[in-house]
C-alpha cells in the first residue's frame, strides 16, 4: 500500500484516497509548436528504474494536486511537495542526494 | 416552490449505533483564500462561528464551519436561512475574489450515534478512528468504500456523515450494514 503525505492538508493518505497523475513536470506544447515538441509532450514518457516524479491528486481527501518523489524500484517515498513548481524543490534533491548519490532523471541531476 | 425531502424521506437504522439521516441542513460552499481576514470576517458573520485552522470543525447546533481545502470552506446554517446567510456572506465579501454557492439539496448527511460510531466509520474509511487520533473539531474529507464522503465529530459518540445527494442510498445501506449488530469488533 502505497502512502504519500499530501502537502495541502496535511493527510498521510493511502492509496485509495489518491488518483495517479502520471509523469510530473511535463512542459506543455500546444497549437503552434513544433510536430517533434507536441509529440513529445503527447506521448514521450520516462520510465525509470529507480527515482522517478510524479502527479498526483488527493480525490478522495482535499481534491489538490500535488508533486511525489519515489523509488519504482523500492516504493520508497522520498517526499511529496507543492503542485506550484517546475521542478523538484532543494529539500526533495538533498534527499536523494543522500540517499540515491548520481541520480538523474530527465535533464536534471 | 416545490417542498424540500431529505434524499431517503428520513430513514433511520438501528444496530451497533442509531442511524439516522439529518434533517434539512443548509450548506454554503466557499472557495476562497481561506487566510485572508475579510474572508474570515464574512464566514464569521453568515455563520456565527469562527474559521477554523487546517482540518478543523466548529460547529454548534447545525450552525458553523467545516476546513474542506486550503481555498474551500464548508458552511453550514439552518436550511430555511441558507439564502439568507448566502446573501449575507455574498455582501459581506464584497470584492473579495470569491464563489459562494447554495449547495443544500446537493447533499445527503447522516448522523451516527453510540459507543460504536468510531468503529462504524473506522470499517468504511481509511482513517485511523482511534481515540486522541480523531478527535470532535475535526473534519475529515476521505471515502466511505467506494463513495466520496466527509464526517467530524459532534463528541465523542456522535459523528455527523455528508456525501453527495445522488449517492444517499448507498451511504446509507453501506453505514446499516457497518452498524450490524453481529457486527461488533470492539476495538476501540
Ligand atoms: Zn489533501
Amino acid at each position: 500500500m502505497l502512502i504519500l503525505h499530501c502537502p495541502y492538508c496535511g493527510i498521510d493518505a493511502e492509496e485509495t484516497e489518491l488518483h495517479a497523475g502520471g509523469e510530473a513536470h511535463l512542459t506543455r506544447f500546444g497549437p503552434g509548436s513544433s510536430d517533434d515538441d507536441f509529440e513529445g509532450y503527447l506521448f514521450m514518457r520516462e520510465n525509470p528504474r529507480g527515482v522517478h516524479f510524479e502527479r498526483w491528486r488527493h480525490a478522495n481527501g482535499c481534491g489538490k494536486w500535488f508533486h511525489a518523489a519515489r523509488c519504482t524500484n523500492t516504493l520508497e517515498v522520498f517526499g511529496t511537495y507543492s503542485a506550484q513548481t517546475t521542478e523538484p524543490p532543494e529539500e526533495i534533491r538533498k534527499i536523494l542526494a543522500k540517499k540515491r548519490p548520481g541520480w538523474t532523471w530527465r535533464d536534471l541531476k | 416552490m416545490s417542498e424540500a425531502v431529505q434524499p431517503l424521506g428520513g430513514s433511520a437504522f438501528d444496530g451497533l449505533v442509531h442511524l439516522s439521516e439529518a434533517p434539512l441542513q443548509g450548506m454554503i460552499t466557499l472557495r476562497a483564500d481561506l487566510s485572508d481576514a475579510a474572508v474570515k470576517k464574512a464566514i464569521k458573520a453568515a455563520t456565527g462561528q469562527t474559521m477554523p485552522d487546517i482540518r478543523g470543525a466548529s460547529v454548534q447546533e447545525g450552525q458553523g464551519v467545516l476546513w474542506m481545502s486550503p481555498d474551500e470552506a464548508m458552511l453550514l446554517v439552518p436550511y430555511a436561512e441558507v439564502d439568507a446567510a448566502l446573501a449575507k456572506l455574498t455582501k459581506s465579501l464584497g470584492k473579495v475574489h470569491a464563489l459562494a454557492v447554495n449547495v443544500s439539496d446537493a447533499r445527503a448527511m447522516f448522523s451516527l450515534r453510540g459507543p460504536a460510531a468510531r468503529e462504524v466509520i473506522a470499517k468504511l474509511a481509511p482513517v485511523d478512528m482511534a481515540p486522541g487520533a480523531f478527535e470532535p473539531g475535526m473534519v475529515r474529507r476521505t471515502r466511505f468504500a467506494q463513495v466520496a464522503g466527509a464526517f467530524w465529530m459532534e463528541d465523542q459518540e456522535t459523528i455527523h456523515v455528508v456525501c453527495f445527494r445522488s449517492v444517499a442510498r448507498y451511504m446509507f445501506d453501506l453505514l446499516s450494514v457497518a452498524s450490524d449488530p453481529a457486527s461488533a469488533v470492539d476495538f476501540f
